[in-house]
């Protein structure tokens, strides 16, 4: 644990694994079925006696379970810890936080490292292609495991948003409140090239061993250390490499050579190596498949509205950053005009930032203020303490 | 509740408890704020400021940060009781659409706006020759929001266009207690600061020839209520 993990107040932390037998398995939108099933999962305080203040927050593509603890590889903080915790927007003293890693995933739930049990091997490339509908349909599974009909909100950013729009669709129901943070109804094609880059780096590594480098003794650490690198930059606003770097150099004067000679260059290479100690390449391949396939309106006969037809009872709150170039606000304000249509109660704000994509995690007091608003006026309209 | 700022008041006074209430232009939410605490309206605020914005949803109000010209559009038809637009229509690229849209979207309108044939701005005209500063109108030519300014006569006629009828109207003038007017009358449109109007769209007119329950014709006057009315009002 870092000295700042320390210091900071860590809410009542629970969770483990859920599994689920051969005979549970979970349907997949291809067709194709998943089993046994396992869901790593982290809870953040207490459940109350009629399981009215269930949270579940759905992560980002690299992201995991540990919101708001210290994680078991990096020993770093929860990514979520600003906004997670006791006396926090997303107050733990009252709400009962569910955070599940997504199938797919690397962080303990069923994912392409996983033994397949007919093989007796990891799954490798053998793992079904899996879509954000079924990372949904899993946590449902957990959610109903847990004994949890209702929750009061579903809350999650980027990836987690999309998550948030589907659980909105299939399952509106089970849902008092919702939030999307820097979300999109699917993703486009500046969105899918990206991701593409990204799986060639991975594809492109010797060592990837077409997915098989589990048996094969080596991981493909160039290439997805490339993928992340090229994901970084999307995260970011231009602004905001240019404010943290500029054209600063590492050393006095310039190498006339191929080193990593300014700033920029040596913070995404730190970003690349440091991200393949906690992530699987095969996960990276699933997951960024999983986003590229999403499309919701697609779902439901070409139209975003249709989908939010049953979610009139939901309560909805759309953020979106004014530098964020991956998912813009054009894309959240799509959204918040099909909930409009469908005679849903949405909010929406845009909030300046200049910090690109990944501000939902840094430092926005906009956010937080904005989140703490919602939450608190939601919890008063379900009578919670 | 001395100290409520007049137009509000009024608002309050005309809104049935319980209504579904979209505010267009709702500002940091201070009226929906009030409409919800005191008449438990299930509320909705469209806003084009952030801050306007981050206050309601610190409040906890629902709002939508966007703009009264072209995002009414995407609200569907009859979803609320009330709309309201208090002061800002003035505003507005194109009134005439943001008034059609407001009574497609809900049941009735409460629509507040400046009026430019106050004697007070007349007078600035005619005597100074300047573009007119007063109380409901602060702020200098080059500096104002207001692109779209009309008199109560103006604002009357372009609802007789858009085929809409006035079921209330206020007077409201600085500091005053608001005082219901006839707003076709010409001294009204001399001494009323700010008008204020409760609207809604005349029965639609059915294909068929409206008929009672043993299949024979009604007559018109029954069919229509605003005829009458609308007779009164031209008489007058």
């Amino acid at each position: 644990m870092t000295d700042a993990a320390a210091k900071i107040a860590q809410p009542a932390t629970g969770g483990g694994t859920m599994r689920f037998p051969a005979g549970k398995a979970l349907r997949l939108d291809s067709g194709a079925t998943l089993a046994p099933l396992e869901i790593a999962y982290n809870t953040y305080g207490e459940l109350n006696a009629d399981k009215s203040n269930a949270v579940l927050i759905c992560h980002a593509l690299t992201l995991d379970q540990h919101v708001a603890s210290v994680h078991p590889t990096t020993g770093k903080l929860g990514w979520w810890t600003r906004a997670v915790g006791p006396g926090k927007p997303i107050d733990t003293n009252r709400y009962f936080v569910i955070c599940s890693n997504v199938i797919g995933g690397c962080m303990g739930s069923t994912g392409p490292a996983s033994i397949d049990p007919a093989a007796g091997a990891p799954y490798g490339l053998t793992f079904p292609v899996i879509t954000i509908g079924d990372m949904v349909r899993a946590q449902a599974m957990l959610i109903e495991a847990l004994g949890i009909k209702s929750l009061f909100a579903v809350i999650g950013g980027s990836m987690g948003g999309m998550q948030v729009l589907q659980w909105a669709a299939d399952y509106p129901e089970k849902l008092f409140s919702a939030i999307c943070i820097a979300g999109a109804p699917r993703h486009s094609a500046q969105n899918i090239a990206f991701h593409e880059v990204g799986r060639q780096a991975i594809m492109a590594d010797p060592d990837w061993r077409a997915g098989a480098y589990d048996q094969a003794g080596t991981r493909p650490e160039k290439g997805l250390a490339v993928a992340r690198m090229a994901a970084h930059i999307t995260y970011l606003s231009e602004a905001a490499l240019q404010r943290k770097f500029g054209r600063e150099l590492q050393r006095d004067g310039l190498s006339w050579g191929f080193d990593a000679d300014f700033q920029v260059e040596s913070y995404l290479r730190h970003q690349g190596t440091s991200f393949v100690d906690r992530f699987d390449a095969n996960s990276y391949l699933y997951i960024t498949r999983a986003m590229d396939y999403f499309d919701l309106s697609a779902q439901y006969g070409g139209s975003l509205t249709q989908a939010f037809h049953r979610a009139r009872m939901v309560k909805f709150c759309v953020l979106s950053f004014s530098s964020d170039w991956l998912y813009p606000t054009s894309q959240s304000r799509e959204v918040v005009r099909a909930l409009n249509a469908a005679g849903c109660r949405a909010s929406f704000a845009e909030i300046e930032s200049d910090k690109g994509h990944d501000a939902f995690l840094l430092d926005e007091p906009q956010l937080d203020a904005t989140l703490r608003g919602f939450l608190s006026a939601q919890a008063h309209s379900r009578g919670l303490a | 509740m001395s100290g409520l700022r007049e137009d509000f008041r009024e608002i309050l006074r005309l809104v049935r408890p319980g209504a579904r209430v979209l505010d267009v232009g709702c500002g940091e939410g201070e009226l929906l704020e009030l409409l919800t605490r005191e008449k438990s309206v299930d509320g909705q605020g469209l806003e084009i400021s952030q801050a306007g914005v981050s206050a309601c949803l610190a409040k906890g109000l629902a709002v939508v940060q966007g703009d009264g010209d072209s995002d009414l559009d995407y609200f569907p038809t009859r979803s609320f009781d009330y709309a309201i637009l208090s002061r800002t229509l003035q505003q507005m690229r194109d009134p005439a659409h943001v008034l059609s849209e407001l009574l497609r979207i809900a049941e009735q309108a409460v629509v507040s706006v400046p009026n430019f044939g106050h004697w007070r701005v007349r007078w600035a005209l005619l005597a100074k020759g300047r573009m007119p500063e007063t109380k409901a109108l602060p702020e200098p030519w080059w500096s104002t929001p207001n692109i779209h300014l009309c008199t109560l006569r103006d604002f009357t006629e372009l609802c007789r266009e858009l085929d809409l009828r006035i079921d209330a109207c206020a007077a409201l003038s600085n500091g005053k207690t608001a005082r219901s007017i006839d707003p076709q009358r010409p001294i009204e449109n001399w001494r009323s600061e700010t008008g204020l109007f409760l609207l809604s769209r005349r029965a639609e007119p059915s294909a068929a020839p409206p008929v009672d329950l043993l299949g024979e014709a009604l007559p018109q006057e029954i069919t229509e209520p605003s005829a009458k009315r609308r007779r009164k009002r031209a008489g007058a």
